[in-house]
């Protein structure tokens, strides 16, 4: 018998608790030419989100490079990116954020993050075979923060490691504008043979639509338009939002669908996430110019009494939605009942052009695909901008009337102390960084994680990167420096940067100040990508980053690809060889603070402007540096980012276990010559009988090389400014994060 | 007749590390390697199975605790019983103890945390199967990956496990000393590997798979395959 919901009447007032605006209410009216039924109202309210629609960052996003290169899909047309890697392989990645649910329930958000993520790689049938994360916390002093930061980790953990995929590389900043805002990007990276790649359409009317997986429940309903909005401090009562993740599942499901793929049977498929059946249902159809048919009554639950507005708007997780040549339907459900996965057919493929849903015979929707989709009929607004105030008063800091550190060797110590800069050990060592047995380099000694390519001469670069900090102080030279430090450190693992995929937290998009350094980040990201020749493969914005307390630095994340290819000889890392080789600096010291995390963490400051930066400059970089290495003329590499040379000098020596002697001697004030974050630079070491040959190659491509001194012994000394054993500095690097999350387990 | 090792890795729903020990068996190895899904029952064609790591059913509930009630476990318990050899690995080596097949139990690591990094385990015994080409005393740097990994038996079973020489790998330091510092999720004795009294079936919670390729930069676990095809393949042959 058909369960009897009592659905509310349909209203003005109705939509604008869905977060439908009184203009988009009144096109919904004038798409349908009727007043929506309950369960219309709720599938356009979620798929005109901002989370599916974009509606106030497709404009600015299209100015993105999007196409060209190695990309074998643009941007937006399938659930990731893929690009061509030769020999009949692709890479299909993408990141996405998962900052809300996490903010609510750090374990469960993070952890389905991951899942969710992974699962828009293998829609794309390809395997995924590594994961990334881009994390950032508020203070670890803060009680909160630590249960976040603890939450978020395992859960990713968790998810990950049962799932079976290494989590080989991330990130974290700890920073207070975070602390209510926390924010946890997942990069997925899969590899698929060409040719051998799914689509996400719903082609041909009267073949099948199969939902395969979990069981539709209550969970995250809403989760989309959730992410939506702005935190209130109300936010526990946010939970029901929040989906719970089931890798076990996950892993079946991934199994199951690449087998399923290779029948030959399986038309099309899209990843269930966000407003679930609602949104690949609709998406689908709208991809291919057709229409669906759904019956709801055969969609599995997991409590019965759920109405037709519940099932379409769950994001119950481990889910897909497949579409089945309608001769070979059996073939497809052997493949997931031998995986013990229901495979429930709920409906076929239509040329109405309509989403017609069913439950009990009752027609409960019908609606034109294209008219909720992004790119079809969902809203597309572009706000007012208006340069932030803020920005006067952080490029008026004058860095000369701040006094240098008398003791450089404390200030030194403290800086390795930021659990920004210190070794984030504590982290990496809960995720399975190995499995899958093609990790040459994990987190640690390298710029970036390195995957080898089983049966090839190949391996991948993986890196994410984006320091928020300097996106808050110039936006747009902040987001190109996102772009070229995560090109620059795949090229200091030794290899070609090929894409990137991006994430862009940022704040409420209706504040003209937030909109503003969105358009000039996204702009200068653009600017970095045509460089570097990266497009832009595609990525996720979260907009709606802040809470009462305040707002975070406008946040993209890059997540970069290179390709290591001839491999293994090509390969580099970051860490000194051997005694007696040379250190050099490829690249320019500038008289620069501005944004370092020596400003922030020392002195308390957040000034200035982002760090130099110069693209060409950069370019030229990454191709000497790409030619010494397949010179065989480079032992180590590493890049100079936050903490600056002295921070580079201590990490490859802490990583090879080798002390060096330095000397330096550019005229400019210690503590930026020291700390200071002036980007395009690399830190090397080179066999002494190279040195010649280095600086000829250097002076080919116009940039600066200066040596800085020797690796040898057991302790890193910098000028008369820093002498210590490298145990004394290990100590302090190893355990800023472990100490802070012990000294309170204790305390219960 | 088999003119090579006959493996089989098993594949419960839920393992994750089945491609990897297959890949050593098979590329590295050149041993005639294939899956057994978890519902088969005849596994007579073989001479060694592995229980590979992973998280069998989810492990939701305890690890390896669904996995022991699968029918291929009932057959390669038989198997083992009639003497086959069979090496569990991580998940693997709690399904061996959770099914019976060797004794104690893996509770959660000490730190209630998983831990995936490099350890050093000694080599206990190198007149078994499993580790003949390794030197006595062998130090191993090969990794573990598992967040239940914490060896526990009681008085008596401990007793009878040393007596009888069935530790075969103990978490040690890189000098090959016991010291609480090495023993990285507090198992009892220092145990990271365990032989039956019969000596065919080797549990270990650290991964030889992922130490048998120079290219990742660890190659102790090579030490273990190259036993196993010492031992078993003339004992395949005789067939």
């Amino acid at each position: 018998m058909a369960p009897v919901a009592l659905e509310p009447e349909v209203s003005r007032e109705l939509a604008r608790a869905h977060g439908l605006s009184d203009e988009e209410y009144d096109r919904l009216l004038e798409i349908l030419g009727r007043k929506p039924t309950y369960a219309e109202l709720g599938m356009y309210a979620v798929m005109w989100s901002e989370h599916c629609s974009y509606k106030n960052s497709i404009a600015v996003l299209k100015t993105l490079p999007r196409s060209g290169g190695r990309l074998l899909v643009a941007a937006g047309e399938e659930n990731a990116g893929l690009v061509d890697i030769g020999d009949g392989l692709a890479v299909a990645f993408k990141i996405e954020s998962h900052n809300h649910p996490s903010a609510v329930e750090p374990y469960q958000g993070a952890a389905t993050g991951v899942g969710g993520i992974h699962r828009d790689v293998f829609a794309m049938g390809a395997r995924p075979i590594a994961a990334l994360d881009s994390l950032r916390f508020g203070s670890l002093d803060k009680a909160r923060v630590r249960y976040l930061f603890e939450g978020v980790v395992r859960g990713i953990a968790d998810y990950g490691n049962a799932f079976g995929v290494p989590t080989v590389g991330g990130e974290i900043y700890f920073d207070p504008v975070y602390e209510g805002n926390p924010l946890v990007n997942v990069m997925s990276v899969g590899l698929v043979r060409i040719g051998e790649t799914a689509r996400a359409a719903a082609r041909g009317p009267g073949n099948l639509v199969v939902l395969v997986g979990s069981a539709t429940g209550r969970d995250g309903i809403h989760g989309a338009t959730f992410a939506s909005e702005t935190l209130q401090d109300d936010q526990e009562s946010r939970r029901p939002n929040v989906q719970v993740g089931d890798p076990f599942t996950e892993k079946l499901l991934l199994e199951a669908t690449l087998e399923a793929l290779r029948t030959g049977a399986v038309v099309g498929l899209q990843d269930m996430g966000a407003a679930g059946i609602t949104c690949s249902s609709c998406e689908m159809s709208a991809r291919a110019g057709t229409g669906m048919r759904l019956y709801l009554e055969r969609v599995p639950l997991r409590e019965a009494d759920m109405s037709a507005y519940e099932i379409l708007l769950s994001e119950s997780q481990e889910r897909m939605l497949l579409v089945v040549d309608r001769d070979r339907i059996e073939e497809v459900q052997q493949v997931f009942h031998k995986w013990d996965l229901p495979a429930v057919v709920i409906g076929e493929v239509t040329d109405t052009g309509l989403v017609e849903v069913y439950y009990h015979g009752e027609l409960k929707a019908a609606v034109p695909a294209r008219s909720l989709v992004l790119g079809g009929g969902a809203p597309v607004y572009v706000r007012q901008a208006r340069m932030p105030a803020y920005l006067k008063q952080t490029r008026a800091f004058q860095a000369n009337a701040l006094p240098v550190p008398e003791d450089l060797q404390a200030t030194f110590l403290q800086l390795l102390d930021s659990p920004t800069i210190a070794s984030k050990r504590w982290v990496y060592e809960q995720y399975d960084t190995m499995v899958r047995t093609n990790t040459v380099v994990g987190p640690g000694p390298s710029d970036a994680a390195v995957i080898r390519l089983k049966g090839t001469r190949k391996a991948l670069a993986l890196k994410v990167d984006g320091n928020g900090r300097y996106v808050y102080l110039n936006p747009r030279r902040g987001a190109q420096i996102a772009v070229a430090e995560a090109a620059r450190n795949v090229v200091c693992a030794g290899a070609r940067p090929l894409a990137i995929t991006n994430c862009l937290n940022f704040g409420d998009p209706y504040n003209p100040e937030v909109y503003w350094t969105f358009r000039e980040a996204v702009a200068g990201m653009g600017e970095a990508c045509r460089v570097f020749d990266t497009p832009v493969t595609g990525g996720n914005v979260s907009f709606y980053n802040e809470n009462p307390q305040g707002r975070i630095y406008p946040t993209p994340t890059i997540g970069m690809v290179g390709l290591i290819e001839p491999f293994p000889e090509r390969l580099m890392t970051a860490d000194f060889k051997s005694e007696g080789d040379l250190v050099l600096l490829l690249g320019q010291n500038r008289e620069d603070i501005g944004g370092s995390e020596y400003l922030a963490w020392v002195h308390g400051l957040v000034a200035g402007d982002a760090p130099y930066l110069d693209l060409e400059e950069e370019k030229r970089l990454h191709e000497l540096l790409l030619e010494l290495i397949a010179s065989g003329l480079v032992r180590s590499a590493h890049d100079v980012s936050d903490g600056g040379l002295a921070v580079a000098l201590a990490e490859s020596c802490l990583f090879g276990n080798l002390g060096a002697r330095v000397r330096l001697e550019d005229p400019i004030r210690p503590d930026a010559l020291l700390f200071g974050e002036g980007q395009s630079r690399v830190l090397i070491s080179a066999r002494p009988d190279d040195l010649s040959a280095i600086v000829s190659r250097a002076r080919d491509f116009q940039v600066p090389v200066q040596v800085l001194g020797t690796v040898g012994g057991d302790r890193l000394k910098i000028n008369d400014w820093i002498d210590l054993p490298l145990e004394a500095i290990r100590r302090v690097y190893e355990f800023a994060i472990p100490r802070r999350m012990q000294a309170h387990d204790s305390a219960g | 007749m088999a003119d090579t090792l006959r493996v089989g890795v098993v594949v419960f729903p839920g393992s994750n590390c089945d491609h990897d020990v297959y890949y050593v068996c098979k590329h590295q190895m050149g041993w005639r390697t294939r899956f057994i899904w978890h519902k088969e029952t005849d596994l007579r064609d073989l001479d060694l199975i592995i229980l590979p790591g992973g998280f069998s059913y989810g492990d939701y509930l305890r690890s390896g605790a669904i996995a022991r009630f699968s029918p291929v476990m009932h057959a390669v318990t038989r198997f083992a019983r009639k003497g086959g050899y069979v090496l569990g690995i991580c998940n693997g080596f709690q399904i061996l103890t959770e099914a019976g097949l060797l004794p104690g139990a893996l509770l959660r690591n000490a730190s209630l945390r998983f831990i995936c990094r490099d350890v050093f385990v000694r080599v206990e015994r190198t007149d078994t199967a499993f580790t003949s080409a390794y030197s006595p005393g062998a130090v191993l740097r090969i990794p573990i990956a598992h967040g239940e990994g914490n060896y526990t038996a009681d008085a008596d079973t401990l007793r009878r496990l040393e007596e009888s020489g069935q530790v075969i790998f103990r978490y040690v330091t890189a000098d090959g000393r016991l010291d609480p510092e090495a023993n990285p999720n507090g198992s009892m004795h220092h145990i990271a590997g365990l032989l039956n009294d019969r000596g065919n079936v080797l549990g270990m919670m650290p991964h030889p798979e992922r130490a048998a390729d120079p290219v990742l930069g660890r190659t102790d676990g090579l030490g273990l395959f190259a036993s196993l095809a010492e031992s078993l393949v003339g004992a395949a042959l005789k067939r």
